[in-house]
């Protein structure tokens, strides 16, 4: 059974359609990249399973239940929706860290909220919270971040910010990570810092979806690949298939346009 | 003599310094509610609030003090208020709605980002208001605030209107004895209490200044 089933999503934003019968099964541990030029509505589909936007139509089935459907507006209720969009975490392209507090704080600010939800909270709240800084501190440690830990956001780069930004989205542990655009507003000098994590990420195995413009870095690093092209999914199959041996005339004048670049 | 000047000016101090702080500790919540109201997603509520936003920042303070004071006597035959509470009560209603435009410009500028990184990692809105939006709120209004304090210091002198005793009327009461000085002492009072709030504001937004 796949860890993300996504049927027939589509999504208007007023008249215009942004997405159209998008349907793609993800298994656990892979890693999905998702390309296509701007305007494709890679970042919809992403936001739309992060349920940041609400499909009009389609599913949306996690480890086989099913958490959005179109069809049931019983699914769609805010209360729940909090809940479910923790099989989820995000990144975002403009990082999105919260300014006030420092980087452990922002890794460890939304685990420490869900902790006040347990039944065994007041009890242990000591421990509870100790244990949260600690798993704050060994994520910004695999981030290569650990001296890092006090500083506020303005004082990291661009590269030090997104690997915060992945050490918080990771934090909640989610079932799915997924990446928009993770390298998009970096200096083409700390692309490579930001990939590498993400590199490692799937190299243990974290079941991924990225969207992005690093056509070389979707070969090597995803299992997957999807293209897409106006709000439908144009081609997807095995990554260094689709990238280097396209089957669809679309998908090969877009690659083509990139290695000319 | 000074001192008997002294002691009246003070006296009135007091009562402008009451009207100031009651006036703030009622208007700053007050304006965040209408702020809420004018960003609703519903739309009478929002017709409904901004048009109250435009009346009352359409209309001269003065005007509305008289009018709080004697319109429940004129229009309903209803007993007057004390005239102290009617200008708490003036005052309250048009620097909230100062206030709530001022908040709202706040909340709108905090970038869309910030409450979607906090949908995504599970936190209610409340806990999004409260833990990611409203200390960044708070360091942006801080400029636009300290206009309106020293504003509201200085416009506490219009309830002469309705005879409440504040510093500038005890101030005037020397002029039928041929006195100048004593305005110009009632004005270094208010230099004074504006002169203590500005350092306190730039104390606040240097205290702010640890993130961007």
């Amino acid at each position: 059974m796949p860890i993300l089933d996504v049927q027939h999503i589509e999504k208007h934003f007023g008249e215009t359609r942004v997405l159209e019968d998008i349907s793609f099964s993800l298994e656990q541990g892979q890693a999905l990249a998702i390309i296509g030029s701007s305007g494709s509505g890679k970042t919809t589909l992403l936001r739309c399973i992060n349920f940041l936007e609400t499909p009009d139509q389609g599913k949306i089935v996690v480890n086989g239940e099913t958490l959005f459907d179109a069809a049931d507006p019983a699914t769609q209720r805010e209360r729940e929706v909090r809940k479910k969009r923790l099989h989820f975490g995000l990144v975002f392209q403009s990082f999105n860290l919260f300014p006030q507090y420092t980087a452990l704080d922002n890794i460890t600010l939304a685990p420490r909220l869900l902790a006040q939800e347990q039944p065994d909270f007041k009890a242990r709240k000591k421990e509870i919270l100790e244990e949260i800084v600690v798993e704050g501190r060994e994520l910004l440690r695999k981030m290569g971040l650990s001296d890092r830990a006090d500083h506020y956001p303005h004082q990291l780069s661009g590269g030090q910010q997104q690997r915060v930004a992945i050490a918080r989205a990771l934090a909640l542990k989610p079932d799915i990570l997924c990446f928009d655009e993770p390298t998009s507003a970096l200096d083409p000098e700390l692309t490579g810092e930001v990939l590498k994590v993400i590199r490692s990420l799937a190299e243990q195995k974290t079941t991924m979806m990225i969207v992005t413009h690093e056509m070389a870095f979707a070969r090597d690093v995803a299992d997957q690949v999807i293209f897409m092209d106006s709000g439908v999914i144009v081609e997807q199959g095995e990554a260094r298939q689709v990238i280097e041996h396209p089957k669809e005339e679309r998908t090969r004048q877009f690659l083509s346009r990139y290695s000319e670049n | 003599m000074l001192l008997s000047v002294s002691f009246t000016l003070l006296e009135g101090l007091v009562v402008t310094l009451e009207l100031f702080a009651l006036t703030l500790l009622f208007a700053l919540p007050l304006g965040l509610i209408i702020s809420f109201g004018s960003m609703s997603r519903w739309l009478p509520l929002r017709a409904v609030v901004k048009t109250i936003v435009w009346i009352v920042r359409g209309t001269p303070l003065m005007l509305q003090i008289m009018v709080v004071f004697f319109g429940p006597g004129l229009l309903f035959g209803l007993p007057l208020l004390p005239r102290f509470t009617a200008a708490v009560v003036t005052f309250v209603i048009n620097y909230a709605c100062y206030f709530s435009e001022i908040f709202r410009g706040g909340i709108q500028s905090v970038p869309r980002g910030q409450q979607e990184a906090g949908l995504v990692l599970g936190m209610t809105r409340s806990q999004i208001f409260f833990k990611v939006t409203l200390l960044q709120v708070i360091k942006r209004i801080v400029p636009p605030m300290g206009n309106e304090f020293i504003t509201l210091v200085k416009d506490t002198a219009l309830v002469r209107v309705i005879s409440v005793y504040e510093i500038t009327w005890m101030g005037e009461t020397y002029i039928k004895q041929g006195m100048i000085w004593p305005l110009f002492y009632t004005a270094v009072f208010y230099l004074l209490v504006n002169g203590i709030l500005t350092l306190l504001f730039g104390w606040f937004e240097r205290k702010m200044d640890y993130f961007k």
